[in-house]
């Protein structure tokens, strides 16, 4: 017996194909055991248990018009609908919904690039755009615009910003969401709405003033389940003339305070793109040498100061910044020499002037270079995950565990401390070591990330998996720190964390859930919002 | 013999058209290689398919996969709908069936040459 949705009969369910079939056409509806099996969290850490989720079916629509269609379908049988964009969320979900049985609404086929405009710098697309697409057409139209991109390049634009996705560029552009300029979304009713300067029948803005007049409403379809979003506006960056980095070296464990100080101040100032904070111990530069690695090895671990001495002996530095800057040749170079001021004052401190690429980038520089970090959409990032001479055992995918902390250097120690301690208290090897830094890609605060294994054929280590994500949660909130994203598995739980007044925000959430979708056909249990049938359930 | 150089010349036009078809579909094929597969499976740095098959084959094989000559169309249908090691199985609104077969096709182009 097919997978029903749940709370719907075979015959509504049965009847419910049949529309979507009149609206998209056969082809693009899915039920086969075999299609739908393609809608699975290829990373679930859930694979091959009860509580894995599967999916009913698929319909993929090929315009707003028909996704409008479709969902006064399913609002009127009361079909639950997941709507994904290119399903490329891996570590957060895939293309999976959180309840079993759901309709997933593909919306790759929307994949048209509506407008770019490299003299006012911005593009509309649909959400079936992936960052290669939009690459592609800019590269052959000879634009000169970039986005701002993140890892990997097949994600969709909408996508990766309605889950608060992050880049490597310049400043705000990296927060996806942020950068975004007006959306058109299709409500639980079916209505499309317009938002911002796009609700001004012929606005000549719509992707480039936010806010229209009135209530600035965009953020309620991020994260959320309020409605389908078929376009989507973006801010793009001027291409810059030129590219440089250079690196900032400092020889103690606590001199990643002053460090983040400076860099602080030169990236909200608008000097540097993103910093990219390492420690020269313990970065990519292979394994430990012996001395090292038999100091990490002592009971209760080094202290700092025999970290430093090593770091001394060996002349490596403790912590380094990598410092980016994007603009013409000559503000780069001075860019540069204003940053070395700006550190100065940490006694020891070194610097390494690194790559400049003046554009268009030879392919030699584009091989060196981080291609993200210049607006090149990649697939590099797997690498990391991929079979290896390192890793000649790959694991099958990864969890995110992405807890936001803030930006200064006692919160990356702290963080380091806490999440130690969580490893050892689960007798687990640690993924947070005295080197471990954040993440930067949020321009006003660190995301301490780490990347959970997950199995298609271990159940054991699955489940070991899920309990340390849990507990980091857990700690994470303990100390104050959130996290920005997780997959469904865990997303009640995330969001059970932000808390404030006896669950006032998730309250107001659910109010506005009850009057925008009161059937709660959109994404039931998307980041702890449930239809009021369900709430109480909180089934994942 | 009119009638058999008819023939002849209907089963070569069939031929052709044949090879035609053939070749349309391996073309396509290797559009949907460079679209779908070359980002992670392709030459170059930071390609992490090619990376994990040079780790897996150790040299036995080409890493590059359009290079590769065992390939059948089946093997290239269950990598690309079940996934392996951290690639994910790709949905027929990404790759269609008819785009299957055509890369299938393209990565199947030079095994005979070989056998």
């Amino acid at each position: 017996m097919p997978l029903l949705p749940p709370n719907v009969s075979a015959t509504n369910f049965s009847e419910a194909v049949s529309q979507f079939q009149t609206v998209v056409g056969k082809e693009w509806v899915f039920t086969s055991d075999d299609d739908v099996a393609l809608y699975k969290d290829a990373y679930s850490p859930f694979w091959g248990e009860k509580e894995e989720i599967l999916v009913s079916a698929a319909v993929a629509p090929n315009t707003a018009e028909e996704v409008s269609q479709v969902v006064r379908v399913a609002n009127r049988l009361k079909i639950p609908i997941y709507p994904i964009s290119t399903g490329k969320n891996l570590g957060y979900g895939g293309s999976a919904p959180n309840v079993s049985g759901s309709v997933v609404l593909d919306l790759k086929r929307l994949n048209r690039i509506i407008e770019v405009d490299d003299k006012r710098h911005f593009a509309i697309v649909e959400p079936g755009v992936a960052y290669f697409d939009l690459y592609r057409h800019i590269q052959e139209k000879g634009l000169k615009v970039w986005a701002d991109v993140p890892d990997p390049g097949w994600g969709s634009l909408i996508g990766n910003a309605l889950d608060h996705g992050v880049g490597y560029g310049f400043g705000g552009f990296r927060d996806h969401f942020y950068s975004h300029c007006g959306m058109e979304v299709v409500l639980p009713n079916g209505e499309i709405v317009r938002t911002g300067m796009g609700a001004l029948p012929g606005a000549k803005t719509w992707a480039e003033y936010h806010y229209g007049a009135g209530p600035y409403v965009d953020g309620l379809f991020s994260q959320g389940n309020f409605g389908v979003v078929t376009k989507m506006g973006f801010h793009l960056l001027p291409a810059p003339e030129a590219y440089l980095t250079g690196t900032v070296i400092v020889p103690k464990r606590n001199d990643i305070i002053p460090l983040v100080e400076g860099g602080n101040r030169l990236e909200h100032a608008g000097v540097i793109g993103m910093p990219e904070y390492g420690s020269p111990l313990g970065g990519f530069g292979g394994p430990p040498d012996p001395e090292l690695r038999s100091l990490l090895a002592k009971p209760g671990g080094p202290s700092a100061a025999e970290l430093e001495q090593h770091a001394e002996k060996t002349n490596r530095g403790f912590f380094s910044l990598t410092v980016q800057f994007y603009g013409g040749e000559k503000v780069v170079r001075a860019q540069w020499e204003y940053a070395k001021e700006v550190f100065a004052g940490i006694r020891g401190v070194k610097f390494n002037e690194g790559d400049f690429i003046k554009f268009p980038a030879t392919d030699a520089q584009l091989d060196k270079a981080h291609k993200v970090a210049i607006g090149v959409p990649n697939m590099s990032i797997f690498t990391i995950g991929a079979r290896s001479a390192f890793n000649p055992s790959p694991t099958d995918g990864h969890l995110w565990f992405s807890p936001i902390i803030p930006k200064s250097g006692e919160a990356i120690l702290e963080a380091q401390d806490v999440f130690m301690k969580v490893f050892r208290d689960m007798n687990m090897p640690s993924l947070v070591s005295a080197f471990s830094v954040p993440a930067t890609w949020m321009f006003r605060a660190f995301v301490f990330i780490m990347g959970l294994p997950v199995y298609r054929n271990n159940i054991e280590q699955n489940k070991k998996t899920r309990e340390l994500v849990k507990h980091l949660i857990q700690v994470g909130a303990d100390h104050g720190w959130g996290e920005y994203r997780t997959p469904p598995a865990f997303q009640q739980q995330v969001t059970d964390a932000y808390s404030y007044n006896n669950h006032a925000l998730r309250r107001l959430h659910e109010t506005l859930k009850d009057a925008v979708d009161p059937n709660g056909i959109i994404s039931a249990g998307r980041y702890g919002i449930w239809p009021k049938q369900m709430r109480g359930q909180k089934k994942v | 013999m009119k009638i058999i150089w008819a023939l002849i010349g209907a089963l070569g036009v069939f031929s052709m058209n044949a090879v035609a078809a053939d070749a349309g579909q391996v073309e396509q094929g290797k559009q949907v290689y460079q679209y779908w597969c070359w980002n992670c499976h392709g030459d170059g740095v930071g390609k992490p398919g090619t990376q994990a098959l040079a780790a897996k084959y150790k040299g036995s094989k080409p890493t590059i996969l359009d290079q590769r000559t065992d390939l059948t169309p089946a093997v290239t249908k269950i990598f690309v709908r079940k996934g392996v090691s951290i690639m994910p199985f790709f949905r027929k609104t990404e790759i269609t069936d008819a785009q299957l077969n055509a890369l299938a096709a393209y990565l199947a182009r030079e095994n005979a040459k070989v056998q």
